[in-house]
């Protein structure tokens, strides 16, 4: 029904079609934005409102504290820098291997190229509950256990898949002219590929690190396996224990809290990035 | 310098781009997967005292005969299936309403794909918090419309807890399935619509007839990968009912991640890998069979 496209319609009345687009429009705001929504007025309720009942869906002034933020105190502040720091790196790691491959696989015709896409396509579909008891044993056995090094370095290897993928098509699209000119003058395919090619696929490289970014802040499974020190904690896992803190009082205040803080960064990231995000996730699965 | 030399040179130069992100890739992926194999023919748990003993094949054996993996499967593919189903009629709408013309679309794009964006095991407490029995904020919903009488228990209770996870991860993937369609729908050419109107179709016969066939491609890639993660979700499960109540919610990598961290026991933990790792991929090759498929009758119809 929503694929009427007249421009028929009269100025002053609503054709059933808009009417009908513009419901869809509220209930798919309202889906995405609610839980969010309700976290937020949460994390800003004292404790007596939040367990009041009827709920209270508008607080009066002294219903509403920071006190729950102001509660998660320093420590919280150091799982974001943990999370900032291992997302940060492992993009870095992840652009500095995955663009030189991405570009092989696009240009530089290898033997055996189809079976690495196949094979990159592949891993990109495992979920990592099957990957982590064998990477427990690797972390185990070279004693890296409680080093960044046991996220970084799987990090890398979840983002390498999506970064080879979208590079590549990136590359592809690239004009061929401008790197054999290059090679006329003499460049070998390292220099052309720093000084030419490069400096052109900045964009496609912000795009990309982006999503890794994303996806290496919100990994689960391995932070909590390969980090056991409190304080070495990244966001996901140190929310998740908040809410396992107390077997008693689970503290709904600074969970709120803890969760809008944790995903602060994240929401800022979407509404900076929105248009590149979306060009990225259909880059990487649906050109391949 | 003739062809050949260059054409070696490149090749050289390729294969040494191309093995950094090769080694990483095997060492993450390859390896703990080859790993598992091989340690699933072995029993290795505290009655060995965490030394791996030769059993063979009896791991299996065991599985076969254990009917919590055979409960922690099916909940995985109820999981999956209902979440998917709803995911991808929920998504379809979604891009639908995307791929309009309409004042202040960029915005709403941008709010469609926060709960993408947001880490599941984060948003896995809101939804607790918003499906709690006491001060939750569906039951106050579902009391004000008069739906209910009293509150009810969410997820202490197995059907309820299995709806609120769906419910979750239907939430936090939809706009994955909304940003794949939506590409799909922008690459239909507008004037197959016009055609098909003069010809006295209705936008309803007209979705079913072009926009439904040329979007069969991204409708199977977006189930390939929503297939993968959902059958594999962990952290949503984890955080939100750990499993519970009563093991009711436990999906397959809750159980495997359980059996390694929990009890230990790393030769079946391993075992239960490798099936699931089977299941998998069996279920992967048939999609990407029906794609390859689907991608033939696209082309040819046009």
């Amino acid at each position: 029904m929503l694929k009427v496209q007249r421009p028929t319609t009269a100025k002053t009345i609503i054709s059933p079609s808009r009417l009908l687009l513009w419901v869809g429009v509220v209930l798919m705001v309202g889906f995405c934005l609610a839980p969010v929504l309700w976290q937020l007025l949460t994390s800003f309720k004292t404790n007596a409102a939040i367990a009041t009942i009827p709920t209270i869906y508008w607080p009066s002034w002294d219903q509403l504290t920071e006190a729950h933020y102001i509660g998660l105190g320093g420590e919280f502040l150091r799982y974001m820098g943990n999370s900032f720091f291992v997302s940060l790196i492992s993009t870095c790691v992840c652009l500095l291997v995955g663009a030189p491959a991405a570009y092989s696989l696009a240009r530089l015709k290898i033997p055996g190229e189809n079976i690495i896409l196949a094979l990159v396509l592949i891993v990109s579909l495992f979920p990592y509950v099957l990957l982590f008891l064998g990477l427990l044993e690797i972390v185990k056995a070279v004693g890296i256990g409680n080093n960044y090094l046991a996220l970084i370095i799987p990090y890398t290897a979840i983002n390498l898949p999506l970064t080879i993928l979208v590079l590549r098509s990136f590359f592809q699209q690239l004009p061929k002219d401008l790197e054999d000119s290059a090679k006329m003058d003499g460049y070998n395919t390292v220099e052309m590929l720093q000084h030419i090619v490069l400096p052109m696929t900045i964009p496609a490289l912000v795009t990309t690190g982006i999503l890794t970014f994303i996806f290496a802040w919100n990994e689960f499974i391995f932070a909590l396996t390969f980090i056991t020190r409190p304080e070495m904690q990244t966001i996901p896992v140190a929310v998740a224990k908040i809410g396992g803190a107390s077997v008693f009082e689970i503290p709904y205040g600074p969970i709120a809290a803890a969760t809008v803080l944790g995903t602060v960064p994240l929401v800022i990231l979407v509404l900076l990035f929105q248009r590149r995000i979306v060009q990225g996730i259909t880059a990487g699965a649906v050109k391949g | 310098m003739t062809q050949d030399t260059i054409r070696q040179r490149d090749q050289r130069t390729g294969w040494l781009l191309v093995i950094p992100a090769l080694v990483i890739l095997l060492l993450v992926f390859a390896y703990p997967i080859l790993r598992a194999f091989w340690l699933s023919l072995f029993a290795q748990n505290l009655g060995t005292q965490l030394q791996a003993e030769f059993t063979g094949f009896s791991n299996y054996g065991r599985l076969v005969g254990d009917s919590r993996f055979w409960q922690s499967l099916g909940n995985t593919t109820i999981f999956t299936i209902l979440s998917i189903i709803a995911e991808l009629i929920i998504g379809l709408g979604f891009a639908l309403i995307l791929n309009q013309t309409f004042r202040g679309r960029g915005l709403v794009r941008t709010i469609a794909l926060i709960p993408w964006a947001l880490p599941t095991a984060v948003m896995g407490l809101a939804w607790a918090w918003i499906f709690n029995d006491q001060f939750g904020v569906v039951n106050d919903l579902l009391l004000r419309l008069g739906i209910l009488e009293t509150g009810i228990t969410w997820l202490g209770e197995p059907t309820r807890a299995m709806f609120a996870l769906i419910f979750a991860d239907v939430w936090k993937t939809t706009p994955f399935i909304a940003i794949l369609l939506l590409a799909g729908l922008q690459s239909i050419p507008k004037d197959l619509y016009e055609a098909h109107a003069i010809d006295g179709a209705s936008p309803v016969q007209s979705f079913w007839q072009i926009t439904l066939p040329l979007i069969a491609p991204q409708i199977l890639i977006a189930l390939l990968f929503r297939f993968a993660q959902s059958f594999g979700i962990f952290d949503l499960v984890q955080v939100m009912t750990g499993g519970g109540p009563a093991g009711a919610t436990e999906t397959v990598s809750i159980y495997i991640y359980a059996m390694v961290r929990r009890y230990l026991d790393f030769g079946y933990g391993a075992a239960l890998v490798v099936v699931t790792f089977l299941i998998l991929v069996g279920a992967i090759a048939l999609t990407a069979f029906l794609l390859a498929k689907a991608r033939i009758n696209v082309s040819g119809e046009r």
